[in-house]
């Protein structure tokens, strides 16, 4: 009867004693924020384009570490997607075709002689590659432009074009070796 | 330190070494090295800007200039920038885009310079005492003459020739390992001399302490004639090399030449070691002693389909076209031509390219000499390529990576240690195009770089930017409090200050009218006349509607709604007033029966307009006083709905003064009761004449005026009535 008694005390002890040092780490060693959600943020694009359907890339990112689909962002396109297969340890798959595809990069144009200066471009731009005042023509900083599209809709006289960034000896790669095309006859 | 000099003596003492790897091309060589180098004359140039790796320069010339061989035409940046040159006199005929000398075939900026034939350069500026120049100022001459440099990479040689770390050797690249190309070997033949004035400036640039120039073993003619030019420098060591491709690359002649290996990532510069090329210490002797920019440079044009492989002197910018109509060339199906060499160089898919500073050879290879590469076969993991890289690397490894994308694994397994010297593809029995999947991969990684970097920024820029929004938004808030809390403060002080103002204003000018109160200014008179006879009006008719029980809507007719409501709830408070005073009427009439003649006489002795006024608005408050005494005695509440009702009734121009002169009129009726009498004819006819002034100023106004005039008229008459009987 003691036995029991003095081991039931035992664990008890022990129980506290383990309860006491869990609780101490859990405050001690706290991850503030979840160190996954930065790194899948890295892998994105940051065009803050929206077209995963959240709004921004850091939303996105949450949503992939919290188990959303990695296929949904176009601007990173099949890279992106096999970069965040390989984080998250899953396959990786093609790109959601409901958010878009896959394109060429773009920049903003705008067309400033038909610009009118109302700003609201300015304040669509998330990432302020847009100068300009009110009743002043406005331009795109083109090096800072991420090419997200979010500048055309609000525009109220159409004055801005998504045009492709154009081709130079600096930006030129070499191309994959073309695959031979033979003609067979039956 | 000791087995440093030691190194230095074993380079001294004439050793050389060997680097892994390599292969045995057939050299083809003896095509094009047989005779002089031939100056070329051209009708057209293409002058690219960016004929250098760095920063492109200004144009500073126009479309339409007369330009001068030799003549700047554009201004260099700061940082890594250079300038091209004019190559020919002539006149700039256009200046935009053109194909430019690169893989891709793409256009940048050119300036075409139609010749005049002429040759007309510009005055030579020799640097000869430039052992005691400056160094800083030599090397800015090496970048004002546009020299860079010529073995293929076009790196601005002022850059090299100031490095930041101490140079022990300074090694002249004469290998000219790639086959066919013999620039350098006709150059050294015929131009020593002027190579090795070179060599020194750039010795003493540099500080090195031994200048070693490594020729393959192939160029005999070369070598010799080095060596005779360079016999009176004991710094200078020529160096025979075996021929071996690709002994020509940079780490590779070091390796060869001082068994030091560039760190990985690295440049020569960090193991003391500064390269230069052949071509680059003519050129540097010419625009240091001759004072000549760097408008030509020595181009192999070669290949069996070439009637007459040669040397040339090109101006730079001359279109490959023009090369080869000068050489003979005898175009075969599908021709292909080759910018560079065999091994390295790109192909050309239009013949107005241009040559520029980094161009050497220009092959027409036939068919059966540079056959077409066959289909591409699996690897079969035979590990020739392994065997051949000058960079020891594993070719075969970089390809799988390189074909699946493995960006991560390429640059573990060093990637861009790779040459490009192409000896793995060349030696591949299954005719695996390497370096094609490697430049792929380069290029790749490199976008994946930049990209990283600009996303990076595009990052910060959003976070930066939601964090300013946040920012403004919590601003616009407290701004909103804070301007929300002035504005109740505001409103009560503003009230009471108003209040206190109105109060004060009323003072002073009841201060001010007592001794000349018919006197009293003209358009005030005519707002406080009116308003006082309107509330004179008012209250009188309501008194007598009160008493005869008349209807109150008499009384309202000219007012509106609100005003009717209000009107008539003073009406009935000052009818009961006036019936109290009734008494006091007579009491006072009295007084201002005394006051009445000195008023009068004042005022005649003014003009008649205003004795009527003054009459009228002396009347008006004579009866005013008769209610007034009422609501004097009244709380002050009654006088303030009064002053209220007259407000709908004028226009907002004249509201604040209607109050002020309200005001005023209340206090002028407060001295009247005491002090005046009215005189009624007089006062009749102010009543008549005060709206016909007012008609001016508004029609609202004026038909109130003239609504209450007849409702005075009424009054003074019963008044008049009274007064009789008194």
């Amino acid at each position: 009867m003691l036995t029991i008694l003095f081991s039931i005390l035992a664990l008890a002890a022990l129980a506290v004693v383990f309860g006491a040092i869990l609780g101490y780490a859990s405050v001690r060693f706290k991850v503030e924020d979840d160190p996954l959600v930065d790194q899948i943020n890295d892998l994105l694009p940051q065009t803050q384009c929206g077209q995963c359907g959240y709004p921004g890339c850091k939303p996105y990112a949450e949503a992939i570490a919290n188990g959303d689909q990695i296929n949904k962002c176009p601007p990173g396109g099949e890279a992106t997607i096999r970069h965040l297969a390989d984080l998250m340890g899953v396959d990786a798959v093609p790109l959601d075709d409901a958010h878009g595809e896959e394109d060429v990069k773009k920049v903003a144009y705008i067309r400033e002689d038909e610009c009118i200066g109302c700003t609201k471009c300015i304040q669509a731009c998330p990432v302020d590659a847009i100068v300009g005042a009110s009743k002043a023509m406005h331009t795109v900083i083109v090096d800072e432009c991420t090419g997200c599209d979010l500048c055309v809709e609000p525009c109220p006289v159409d004055c801005i074009d998504m045009v492709p960034v154009a081709q130079t000896s600096q930006n030129w790669k070499w191309q994959e070796l073309a695959i031979p095309v033979k003609t067979v006859n039956e | 330190m000791q087995s440093e000099l030691t190194l230095l003596e074993q380079i001294k003492s004439g050793k050389i070494w060997d680097f892994p790897g390599g292969i045995h091309p057939p050299e083809q060589k003896s095509l094009s090295n047989q005779g002089d180098i031939t100056q070329i004359s051209v009708k057209t140039v293409y002058v690219p800007v960016a004929q250098h790796i760095g920063q492109v320069g200004e144009v500073i010339v126009r479309v339409g200039d007369q330009v001068l061989k030799g003549q700047p035409l554009t201004a260099p940046l700061e940082g890594f920038s250079l300038p091209v040159h004019a190559p020919v006199s002539g006149i700039v005929k256009h200046i935009g885009n053109h194909v430019s000398a690169h893989p891709s075939g793409l256009e940048g900026l050119t300036v075409e310079i139609e010749a005049d034939g002429l040759d007309a350069a510009i005055t030579p500026a020799p640097m000869s005492n430039w052992q005691q120049l400056d160094k800083a100022e030599v090397a800015d001459r090496l970048k004002q003459f546009g020299i860079a440099g010529l073995g293929g990479a076009a790196f601005p040689t002022y850059v090299k020739m100031q490095p930041s770390k101490d140079i022990d050797v300074l090694i002249i690249n004469a290998v000219e390992c790639e086959p066919y190309i013999t620039a350098d070997d006709v150059l050294m033949r015929y131009h020593s001399d002027d190579i090795v004035a070179g060599i020194k400036i750039l010795q003493h640039l540099v500080g090195a302490k031994a200048v070693l120039v490594g020729i393959e073993d192939n160029k005999p003619e070369a070598i010799s004639a080095m060596e005779k030019a360079s016999a009176d420098s004991d710094d200078i060591h020529i160096r025979v090399v075996p021929t071996k491709y690709p002994s020509g690359g940079e780490k590779q002649l070091i390796q060869v030449l001082t068994n030091r290996e560039v760190p990985t990532g690295g440049i020569p510069a960090d193991i003391g070691i500064v390269m230069q090329n052949t071509g680059t210490c003519f050129a540097v002797k010419q625009a240091i002693i001759d004072g000549v920019p760097l408008t030509q440079r020595v181009v192999t044009v070669t290949g069996d389909n070439v009637s007459s492989p040669q040397n040339l002197w090109v101006p730079l910018g001359t279109p490959v076209r023009s090369l080869l109509e000068f050489v003979g060339f005898a175009p075969e199906k599908r021709q292909k031509l080759i910018m560079g060499g065999p091994m390295m160089g790109f192909n050309i898919m239009n013949d107005l390219m241009p040559v520029v500073k980094s161009t050497n050879c220009i092959l027409v290879p036939s068919s059966s000499e540079l056959p077409e590469r066959g289909v591409e076969q699996a690897c079969i993991r035979c590990g020739l390529c392994a065997d051949a890289c000058p960079a020891e690397l594993l070719p075969q490894q970089l390809q799988w990576f390189a074909k699946a994308k493995d960006h991560e694994k390429l640059e573990e397994y060093n990637l861009f240690d790779c040459i490009e010297c192409g000896a793995c593809s060349y030696v591949c029995p299954s005719q695996i195009p390497l370096v094609q999947y490697y430049r792929i991969g380069k290029a790749e990684i490199r976008e994946e770089r930049e990209e990283k970097i600009k996303s990076d920024k595009a990052k910060k820029r959003f976070e930066e930017r939601q964090a300013r929004l946040e920012r403004e938004k919590e601003e616009r808030l407290q701004r909103h409090k804070e301007a929300a809390e002035k504005r109740k403060k505001a409103l009560e002080k503003d009230d009471s200050a108003k209040d206190k103002i109105a109060a004060a204003l009323a003072r002073a000018k009841a201060k001010k009218q007592e001794p000349a109160e018919p006197q009293a200014d003209e358009p005030q008179d005519k707002v406080a006349a009116a308003i006082a006879r309107a509330k004179a009006k008012k209250a009188e008719k309501q008194a007598e509607q009160e008493k005869t029980v008349n209807s109150q809507a008499d009384a309202s007719s000219g007012g509106d709604a609100q005003k009717d409501k209000v009107a008539a709830a003073i009406a009935r408070a000052k009818a009961k007033k006036a019936e109290k005073q009734a008494q006091q009427e007579q009491a006072d009439a009295v007084n201002e029966a005394n006051a009445a003649p000195e008023a009068e006489s004042a005022e005649d002795a003014e003009d008649a307009k205003k004795a009527k006024v003054a009459a009228a608005i002396a009347r008006a408050k004579a009866k005013k006083a008769e209610q007034q005494a009422q609501q004097e005695q009244d709380a002050e509440a009654t006088t303030g709905a009064e002053v209220e009702t007259t407000e709908p009734e004028l226009s907002a121009e004249q509201e604040r003064k209607a109050k002020v002169a309200a005001a005023i009129a209340k206090a002028k009726a407060k001295q009247a009761e005491k002090t005046e009498t009215p005189t009624e004819q007089p006062a009749s006819e102010a009543v008549e004449t005060a709206p016909e002034s007012k008609s001016a100023d508004e029609l609202r106004k004026e038909k109130v005026a003239a609504a209450i005039a007849k409702a005075k008229a009424k009054k003074l008459a019963a008044e008049q009535a009274g007064k009789d009987k008194e």
